[in-house]
């Protein structure tokens, strides 16, 4: 029987795919917890992990999870924590595979159980759904895929909470997918305890919440938090963020005792803004949430509830992360020193372009920034003043082929010899060149996704 | 009427979705809320970041949080790994929108001076001290 007092903690582990690694292991060790969730995957995430793979067939997920599970497999165990990861990235069968040897590694063989989510991967299907007539067009120029398809390297749907629910009815103990929605990783284990029904809108709305609270980490705790953010206490420890969720789907969002960081009212509103759209139209693949109904009360004690939320039926809709080879790019920069720093930054700009122009050197876009001055609020900065300090020329250029922007990668250092003086800061050589991954947001009709996707418990 | 930076009276975050930076503005103090709802329209956002932002501005109204959110599109120079900016996703548009300068009533003003800065003298050796904030 469920009770209306029971509540179910979620904490959340990491916000992106190099967060502080020793997060997930305070998140367990401080105990109390009912299930750990790890978000690794950006919108050019997957691209990243399908170039490794193209590399290595055995790469393609996030690798720093395997050696977190190693450290925190038994204790998860033993305290009954489950783990929910979209860390399988584009090969999430190769995640679960190197997650069973973590376990074994770890002495919980026998005794523990992966889930392995797959489907969400449409790459091999690609042109069999272009032949059936789905267009895959671009959400935001409305272009049909087929116009850079030759150049498409990675396409995942983002799938909703169903496939996670059913391996934690399978008994998992971990569960690693590929393109989980983020939020999913924290309302599927909702809906599984709580046997919330699929069209019970409200209630998966508030486990959206929850979700697009956890998802990014510390980020709701105090870290990048720009209200009175010197005041915030040791951050050095910041505890990440728990939602301890109650049946009807409110929640109260806190982090541990005696953690660093700090969860007000106002630090969970700059999260609940952050990348967000259309907040009356919040789209999942299981619900679209309101955001313009929620209240936050501050109960003191770095806890807040959060309530009001509600939600109307999901869409007929999946939408497609397609990541295509665009072109190249590489960024140089060099540091100009007073008097007139910004001036001979200026000069050394106007003459590298001479030079890429002589060279007959042809670029989509070159973009020259002032690190130290305009990089960051551009016109807004104004003139610089001649008494500057010292200001980073950063120069970058981006192209359709790899030879000019190979060949500008090799015009940066001369600049030190051959321009404007008072110019230091050139010890880590030449730039890098970048190929570049544009994204391609698409929709697919949500059952021929849904119809493909499968679930598998491993014992460890 | 006096004019005030943005910076005293809300605090924002901001993140990327394709080429469009999102910009959420909370009101410091929920009474001021009104007040930045008239001043930030989309166009006087728009005029605000002139060559920054190449296409529309759009404006979503959360009273419930005392909050505004905006999509600037056409703002980080393609987007993704095709941005050749530093701020390729828009982490600190932010605070570009809190340079804003809106008129509000003399005793607002008044009562805002100092408000989102590090206070006068802060050093660094405080840094994590309660005591430290005007809040």
């Amino acid at each position: 029987m469920v009770s209306e007092e029971r509540v179910v903690r979620v904490a959340s582990g990491q916000g992106f795919w190099g967060d502080d690694l020793e997060a997930p292991v305070r998140q367990v060790e401080g105990g109390g917890i009912d299930y750990l969730m790890l978000d690794y995957l950006a919108e050019v995430t997957m691209s990243i992990m399908q170039k490794q793979r193209a590399r290595d067939p055995e790469a393609g997920f996030a690798r720093d999870f395997v050696p977190l599970m190693e450290r925190i497999f038994p204790r998860c165990i033993d305290d009954g924590v489950r783990v929910v990861t979209n860390a399988g990235g584009v090969n999430p069968e190769g995640c679960a595979d190197a997650l069973v040897e973590a376990g074994r590694r770890a002495g919980v063989g026998g005794r523990a159980k992966v889930g392995l989510v797959t489907g969400d991967d449409l790459m091999e299907r690609l042109d069999d759904l272009l032949a059936r007539g789905h267009a895959l067009a671009n959400m935001e120029t409305g272009e049909p895929l087929s116009t850079v398809r030759d150049r498409v390297q990675s396409a995942n749907a983002y799938i909703g909470a169903a496939p996670i629910v059913s391996a934690l009815e399978k008994g998992a103990d971990v569960i690693v997918t590929g393109r989980s929605t983020d939020t999913a990783l924290t309302y599927a284990p909702l809906i599984h305890e709580f046997g919330w029904a699929a069209d019970d809108w409200d209630r998966i709305a508030r486990g959206v919440v929850a979700g697009h609270i956890n998802e990014c980490g510390a980020q709701c705790t105090g870290g990048n938090c720009l209200i009175d953010w010197w005041t915030i206490p040791d951050m050095a420890s910041v505890g990440f963020p728990i939602v301890e969720v109650s049946a009807d789907g409110s929640f109260v969002v806190t982090k541990h005792d005696g953690s660093g960081g700090r969860v007000t009212r106002a630090s969970v509103a700059e999260q609940i803004l952050y990348e967000m759209g259309d907040p009356t139209e919040y789209i999942t693949p299981d619900v679209v949430a309101d955001f313009t109904r929620i209240r936050l009360e501050e109960l003191g004690g770095d806890r807040v509830r959060v309530d009001g939320v509600t939600g109307g039926p999901r869409t007929d809709f999946l939408k497609v992360s397609i990541a295509y080879a665009s072109g190249w790019k590489a960024t140089g920069t060099l540091t100009y020193a007073w008097p007139d720093a910004a001036a001979k930054a200026r000069a050394a700009d106007r003459i590298l372009r001479e030079r890429l122009d002589r060279l007959g050197l042809r670029f989509d876009e070159v973009r020259t920034e002032l690190v130290g001055w305009d990089s960051t609020h551009g016109s807004l900065a104004g003139e610089p003043p001649a008494d500057l300090p010292e200001v980073q020329l950063r120069v970058g250029v981006r192209a359709a082929e790899r030879e000019p922007v190979e060949r500008f990668t090799r015009e940066i250092a001369p600049l030190v010899l051959t321009g404007p003086p008072s110019v230091t800061g050139f010890a880590g050589g030449r730039p890098r060149v970048q190929e570049i991954m544009a994204y391609w947001p698409a929709l697919i009709r949500r059952e021929e996704v849904e119809s493909a996707l499968e679930v598998e418990v491993r014992d460890v | 009427m006096t004019k005030v930076q943005l910076v005293h009276l809300a605090h924002a975050r901001s993140g990327d979705k394709g080429d469009t930076a999102n910009v959420g503005v909370i009101a410091y103090d929920e009474a001021h809320y009104e007040l930045l709802r008239r001043a930030l329209t989309p166009e006087a956002v728009k005029a605000h970041f002139g060559p920054m932002v190449r296409g529309d501005v759009e404006r979503y109204e959360l009273p419930n949080l005392g909050a505004l959110n905006f999509l600037l599109h056409g703002a980080l120079g393609g987007g993704g790994t095709m941005s050749l900016m530093n701020d390729a996703q828009g982490k600190v548009f932010s605070t570009a929108l809190l340079r804003m300068e809106v008129d509000v009533p003399d005793e607002v003003a008044e009562a805002v001076r100092g408000r989102g800065r590090v206070p006068a003298g802060w050093t660094v050796e405080r840094y994590g001290d309660d005591g430290g904030g005007l809040s």
